[in-house]
């Protein structure tokens, strides 16, 4: 009578969860790497970056917002899954400035761990190169926008963790863009700080601390020699499901 | 290698459009793999051999974007000229460092650095001599402008990829980079 619980089918091997989970959550609880960019496992799904999609009876859904069912058959790994994946992520490359050789994030970077995980060798697409603002009038933090993929991490952190909902996500399509909560529209007269959550979730290189530079050297970087599906969520002190879906994003 | 009749030699041109010859100086890093891979290529235009002009080529590489008229011409040549186009390096993928210009007006950029810098001789001005290339507005990646076959992603790539793409195509394999091979950095 020992009832193995309720399980779906991932690329043929079964991931048990627990009722209420998405697939996301019970896969990553299963040690499973499903890539991701916008999910973090202390907060309610966002469903903005599309990179998680598994193929499911011929459809693709986005595995953080879709609910484990009872001996579903997923698909994670095919050429044409990864064909999605790598023109997702060409897309996110070219709509932002990613110059990667400049960046102290890079390395440790989640947007280029999973760029280079899936293979991705060029943007393909035409480069757009926008004009975005930098601001670096916080003592501690500095925000760079031509690398903000709009991931949302930072406005939920500071709204339904930090409790200062210091970021928001404003405009529409291609106009989407990360907006900083004061009158001036400056990060420094914000109340940020630089031990918020919301300074330390940003998984690209666009909300980063003052003075670490590249302190780690190339080689010894977060995903310099194990890519990063072969590595744990990293731990930021926030539980799996911490933040209960809430009406704090309410307008999105 | 066979001991009969000697093997054709592939013949491979490269250029630093918009680049810094740190792919160049990348491709130097196979060491002494380089002295097996003369075995079985020979330079066209390159700066190994300083030729001025591109001839017909089995491979070319080409590292830096498009960053002025000159640039676009030579690159159209080696597209005319060579079968198969690689882009190495950041800079031929995605524009690179030359690129960082392009939220910038292009005669803002011109006038700061020339005419308005503290320290210039008096009537500095932008310097148009006829033999200069023109700038173009933007800098672009090579990809924008014609087609290329393969990419090697990297500033600068590793010796290992340029070794990696050379040898696959040289034995007739679609190139693939390995674990490791790919980082954009």
């Amino acid at each position: 009578m020992n009832d193995p619980g309720p399980r779906f089918s991932l690329d043929g091997e079964d991931v048990p969860f627990r009722p209420g989970e998405t697939v996301l959550e019970a896969a990553t609880r299963a040690g499973r790497h499903i890539p991701h960019l916008c999910w973090h496992r202390g907060f309610a799904p966002h469903g903005s970056c599309r990179l998680c999609m598994v193929a499911v009876g011929g459809r693709l859904v986005a595995a953080c917002s879709t609910a484990a069912e009872p001996g579903a058959e997923l698909t994670l790994h095919s050429e044409a899954l990864a064909r999605e994946r790598r023109t997702l992520l060409q897309l996110l490359f070219v709509e932002g400035n990613h110059f990667c050789p400049s960046c102290e994030q890079s390395g440790s970077c989640r947007l280029q761990a999973e760029a280079c995980e899936a293979g991705m060798l060029g943007p393909h697409f035409e480069e757009l190169y926008p004009a975005r603002p930098v601001d670096a009038s916080h003592p501690d933090l500095l925000l760079d926008t031509n690398r903000c993929i709009l991931c949302g991490l930072c406005v939920r952190a500071s709204a339904q963790v930090d409790g200062k909902a210091v970021f928001a996500l404003g405009g529409r399509g291609l106009g989407t863009h990360l907006v900083v909560g004061s009158a001036s529209g400056r990060l420094a007269d914000t109340d940020l700080a630089a031990d918020d959550l919301a300074a330390r979730i940003c998984p690209v290189g666009a909300l980063l601390p003052k003075r670490r530079g590249f302190a780690v050297p190339i080689g010894q970087r977060r995903y310099d020699r194990v890519p990063i599906s072969a590595q744990p969520e990293p731990d930021d002190g926030l539980a799996p499901g911490a933040v209960p879906p809430a009406g704090a994003e309410a307008g999105r | 290698m066979s001991a009969g009749a000697p093997q054709r030699k592939w013949r491979v041109a490269t250029v630093s459009l918009a680049g810094c010859f740190g792919c160049h100086m990348a491709f130097l890093d196979l060491d002494e793999r380089l002295l097996a891979l003369i075995e079985r290529v020979e330079f066209d235009r390159s700066p190994l051999t300083d030729l001025k002009t591109v001839g017909p080529c089995d491979i070319g590489l080409v590292e830096g974007g498009l960053c002025n008229a000159e640039n676009v011409h030579v690159l159209r040549a080696f597209r005319a000229q060579c079968k198969t186009l690689v882009a190495v390096g950041a800079c031929a993928i995605t524009g690179g460092l030359p690129a960082q210009r392009n939220h910038l007006r292009i005669d803002d950029v011109l006038r700061a650095v020339y005419q308005q810098r503290p320290g210039l001789a008096a009537g500095a001005a932008v310097p148009d001599d006829p033999e200069l290339p023109l700038p173009l507005n933007r800098v672009h990646p090579i990809h924008e402008v014609v087609h290329v076959d393969h990419s090697l992603p990297g500033c600068p790539p590793p010796a290992d990829a340029f070794w990696a793409l050379l040898t696959d195509l040289m034995a007739g394999r679609t190139p693939r980079l390995g674990p490791g091979l790919i980082h954009y950095d």
